[in-house]
Order: structure tokens, then sequence, then C-alpha cells
């Protein structure tokens, strides 16, 4: 939000006071206790932050999706257990992003007890709170997808930037915290791009001789993603000239890569996203503000960024950041049918409960298990210290998890295709097939 | 030692003052801010390996995930936090960890915009005071001034 050039927002007026925040008689009364007091705590965060951030009145919502669940430490649990103990309730349908741990499996790994013992505890105050427990980091691939045009409260990261690009829901680039206080009063801050004229492309990526074979392969998109991120930084990007129709996990496996290298909420690409039909439509009819030529060489050197380590060792591959689809569940079956990982290797999925309960009815978890892998669902490595320390190399088709496993969990990680995890598994090694990219 | 005076937009107001640690990159506190010692943590972040408690950190913005708000309540809540953050374009996640630890703990850290040409004279070493009114002096030891990274 308040993204270089909104008009709302002048830098350099410093004298101007915040614009007046006008709030509607209703908001007055949540404002003053009325309707009880999470509401009313909820209400004066809300209030306060749309009026730092500058917006002049608030706006309904008719969704929400709540990232405060990811347990870091005892202030958001305090946050959490405050709210739930005054009686807080949400007053739209809440879904609720991946939690600490996986509920009933955490003790298969490495989670320390009393860690479990508070993340739990979080998981129940937004679980006391009217929402849907469904635990994932992709609501938008759950019966909760929210539709075009519907104006919603989302938080995690890539979840936002997939509900506003893919299906053009409006959110904007919400926090943990906030979204919960959304959720309770049913209002958000109108601004930002909840409103369409903050919904035009600012940056305009044309592809360059991208070779079409490299564009139906999955690892091609969390590439692009990690590029347009760093590119654009806080800029809404449109992309011209690809030649394929990307599928919905490729564009949820971009929106994430975006979402983590840069503070993308939204993208266009031209032909296949929906406020996109046109350029001239992704634009809304005005210039880019900055053109840039996409080359092989860019996205050759943003698929280096993502490995980490120049070993071959390997000791676990991890998939499903963002959560694994049914349709991933259904891609990987295949590759694995009757074989077996390395035994020196793990292998992980993980997912949410609904998916891994669709994988499973359709027969998909059979070649799973024989292959020696293993799924973890509610949560993920970057959530969970579940990974035991032994646990030094990772690999991986997700660009979130290679943005952040060197960081957060300090492991070395190499980021390549799902056919290329699935073969480095079962030779107990890294290896990458380099034929698209290098020619 | 020279004394520089910028004038910037008080997003959350109060003043602070410690040496400054700048970098143009902005960051993600998820998974690029320690909370438990105030190092930051992303290893592709230029200011990697530093620490940032009780320091002025001048960042353009928080980029990547959401969760970067409730790290930073984390930090406020236990005194592993900045002092106070200089930014350019203005901060809802960082905004709101204020906005929340004032609600919970009473307690916040100052956030200061300014435009990229002020944020241009900053350096890493400088002292610097912020006040209630978005005013920033800033004492520098070294006239010359290599790019931020």
């Amino acid at each position: 939000m308040w993204r270089r050039g909104d008009s709302q927002w002048n830098l350099f007026d410093i004298e101007t006071k915040h614009m007046s925040l006008s709030l509607t008689d209703k908001d007055h009364a949540m404002l003053r206790g009325d309707h009880g007091p999470a509401t009313k705590m909820a209400m004066s965060i809300l209030a306060r932050m749309a009026e730092v951030a500058g917006a002049q009145e608030l706006l309904d919502i008719t969704g929400a999706h709540i990232d405060s669940t990811v347990y870091i430490g005892d202030a958001g649990l305090e946050f959490a257990e405050r709210l739930a103990n005054l009686g807080a309730k949400v007053s739209v349908p809440t879904t609720l992003n991946v939690s600490g741990l996986d509920e009933h499996h955490w003790q298969e790994w490495a989670v320390p007890n009393d860690w479990a013992r508070q993340a739990q505890r979080q998981m129940m105050a937004y679980q006391s709170m009217g929402t849907i427990p469904t635990w994932t980091c992709a609501p938008y691939q759950t019966e909760m997808r929210p539709s075009f045009g519907q104006q919603i409260a989302w938080g995690e990261s890539n979840a936002i930037v997939f509900a506003n690009s893919v299906i053009g829901a409006r959110t904007e680039r919400y926090p943990d915290l906030f979204d919960i206080c959304c959720a309770i009063v049913g209002r958000a801050p109108a601004m930002g791009l909840h409103l369409t004229a903050n919904r035009a492309g600012k940056l305009l990526l044309q592809m360059k001789d991208i070779p079409e074979a490299l564009q139906h392969s999955d690892d091609f998109y969390p590439v692009l993603g990690h590029f347009m991120g760093k590119t654009s930084l806080d800029r809404i990007p449109v992309v011209e000239g690809l030649g394929v129709i990307p599928n919905e996990d490729q564009l949820k496996a971009l929106g994430a890569a975006c979402a983590s290298s840069g503070a993308v909420a939204m993208f266009h690409i031209v032909g296949v996203t929906p406020e996109a039909r046109t350029l001239e439509s992704a634009f809304q009819n005005k210039q880019p503000e900055e053109t840039i030529t996409v080359t092989m060489d860019m996205l050759r050197q943003s698929r280096r960024e993502l490995t980490h380590t120049d070993s071959e060792r390997l000791d676990m591959v991890v998939l499903g950041s963002p959560h694994f689809s049914l349709a991933e569940f259904k891609a990987l079956a295949p590759l694995i049918q009757g074989k077996r990982k390395h035994s020196r290797v793990k292998f992980l999925v993980t997912s949410s409960r609904a998916m891994t309960l669709l994988a499973k009815q359709a027969g998909y978890l059979e070649a799973l298990e024989a292959f020696g892998a293993q799924l973890t669902v509610d949560t993920c490595i970057l959530t969970s210290p579940m990974l035991p320390a032994e646990i030094k190399y990772l690999m991986t088709n997700s660009a979130k998890f290679a943005y952040y496993s060197p960081g957060l969990l300090g492991k070395q990680i190499t980021f390549g295709s799902l056919k290329d995890c699935v073969a480095s598994a079962i030779e107990g090694k890294a290896l990458r097939d380099e034929s698209l990219w290098t020619n | 030692m020279d004394k520089l005076t910028l004038q910037g937009k008080p997003i959350i107001a109060g003043s602070a003052s410690g040496l400054a640690l700048v970098s143009r990159e902005p960051l993600s506190f998820w998974g690029g801010y320690d909370w438990k010692t105030g190092e930051i943590i992303d290893r592709r972040h230029p200011l990697s390996g530093l620490i940032a408690k009780g320091k002025i950190l001048a960042i353009p913005f928080a980029r990547g995930s959401s969760t970067t708000t409730a790290v930073l309540l984390e930090a406020i809540r236990a005194g592993t936090a900045p002092n106070a953050i200089i930014i350019t374009a203005t901060d809802f996640f960082f905004a709101l960890a204020s906005v929340v630890a004032t609600e919970m703990y009473s307690t916040s850290i100052p956030l200061v915009a300014v435009s990229e040409s002020d944020f241009a004279k900053l350096q890493t070493g400088d002292q610097i005071e912020t006040d209630e009114h978005g005013v920033i002096s800033v004492f520098s030891h070294t006239p010359a001034r290599p790019p931020i990274p």
C-alpha cells in the first residue's frame, strides 16, 4: 500500500495532516465498544491504521484469510489470546493459514514440546473465533475460493497475489494481526488494491526469445516469478509475450515467488489473468512507467539465485510451498510410480488436510507411500521447527522454500523442477536437467 | 563532524536515537530478522549478519511475507527491535507492529518516511536522532560517502 506515485499519499507534502477518515455510525459504535470489547480493540487498530494510511473511509468485506495463525512467539500468542478472551468472533467467512505444526502428527518430527504447546494455544485461539480451520496457505484452492471482484482482507503473501491476480478478487497486501481485525469488524480501509484505479500495471515485462518448451516446464514459473519480484519491488508488473497459457499451479508458483523476492501483491499476464485481457486493459489505458525486455540470460541468472549451494549433497526433498494441490498430487504420482527414493534421502510433501483427503480418495497417495515419501498437513518447513538438525541440504521446486530456507532454517537449498526433485531423491544427490535452460 | 537535518513525515510519531544501519534493499522481517537477537538474517541482504537492535534501521520498505509485522511485534516485546525505522515508501507492515504494540504493551517504535533523495543522504554508521515531528538529525563522521548497498 501507498505505492510510489499513489495520489492519495503525498510523501513530500509534509505539512498536510492525514486526510480525515470518515466513519459510519456503525463504525463509531464499534469504536465505542457497543459491539463488545474484542470488536472495539479490532476497530481501534483498523481505524488507526486506516488513518495512518490516509484512507478516507472503510469498505465492507465479504471474506478474510488469517495469516496471524503462524506462531512466531509470545507477542503473537498474547495478541490472539487477548482477542479470544475478549470474546472475538469473525463477522465474515474466514479461512485460516498454516499454523506452527501438524496438529495431529507433530510428534513425528523435531518440534520441541513447549513450542508445540504454544503453537497449539495459538491455533485454539483463532479457531475459537468462529473461523474455518483450513490451515492452508492456498485457501484459493479450497471451497472458500473467492470470486472475481469480491472485496476481501487476506494475509499470506502468496495468497494475496493469487487472489488479486489470478482470481480478480480484491485485497490489499495485509500483514499478520491486521487480517483478523478486518475479519472481526467486517471492514477494511478503502484504499490500495481494493480500488480499481490502483490495480493498473506500472511495469511492462516483455518476454524475448523464451523457448515455448521451457514455458511448458513447471520450473519456468518460479524462476520468472523470482525475477518479477526483484524487478518490480512494490509495483504491479505486466507480463507480455508468453507463448503458452500457464495452468493454475504454475501461476500459484509464480505468485509465491514474486511475493517472496519482492513486495508484489498483484501481477497481470496479458491474455491470461482476468484484468489483463489486453495490454491496454492491464495498464488501464495508461503508459507503463518502465519497460524491461526479459531475456534468457536474465532468467538463467534468476534461476541461479534460487540455489544456495554448489554441493550435490542431498538430505531431503521438500515440495508444497504453497501447499500441494490435487493437481500437483496427480502430476507427482506417475513420476514416482513403481519407484523408491534413495534410503539416505527424505522426501516431504506439505499440503492441506482437504487436498490430502481428496488425493487419498483419488488414489494418488499409494504411489507416494510406496516411494517412501512423507506427508505433512497444516504447516510447512518454514513455519514449524519440524526438520531435525542433521537435515542440512534441501532440494525443492518452490521458489518460496528456496528464498526463505537459508535465513529461516540455516539450510542449504537447490532449486529444480518437479522431475529434477524426483530424480534426485532416487539417485541420492541433487541433479538437474539443464537441457531446457542451456539453449 | 557534519550535521545534516532532514524533514521526514512521522508515520508513527516518536523520538529515538542511535547509529544508522542503511540499505536500499527492502527486507522481509520473516526470514530476515531474528527477533531473539535483533540480527538481520536474510543471507541475500547487504545488511546480513549485522545487529539492528538499538539502531536506526533505514530500508525503503518491507518486502515478502505478511509475517513481517508479527516478527517486528515480537522484537518490540523482547526489546530487540531497532530504535526507529526510516523508510521511503510508507510501509503498513512496520506501522502496524507499532500500533499493535501500543495497544498491547503501551510502547511503540517511531517510523519516519523520507523522500528518496533524502534517504540517499543516510549512511551506515551515522549517528541519527529523530523527533516527534519527523525531523531527522544526522551526525556523520565520514565526509566521503560511498554508494549505499
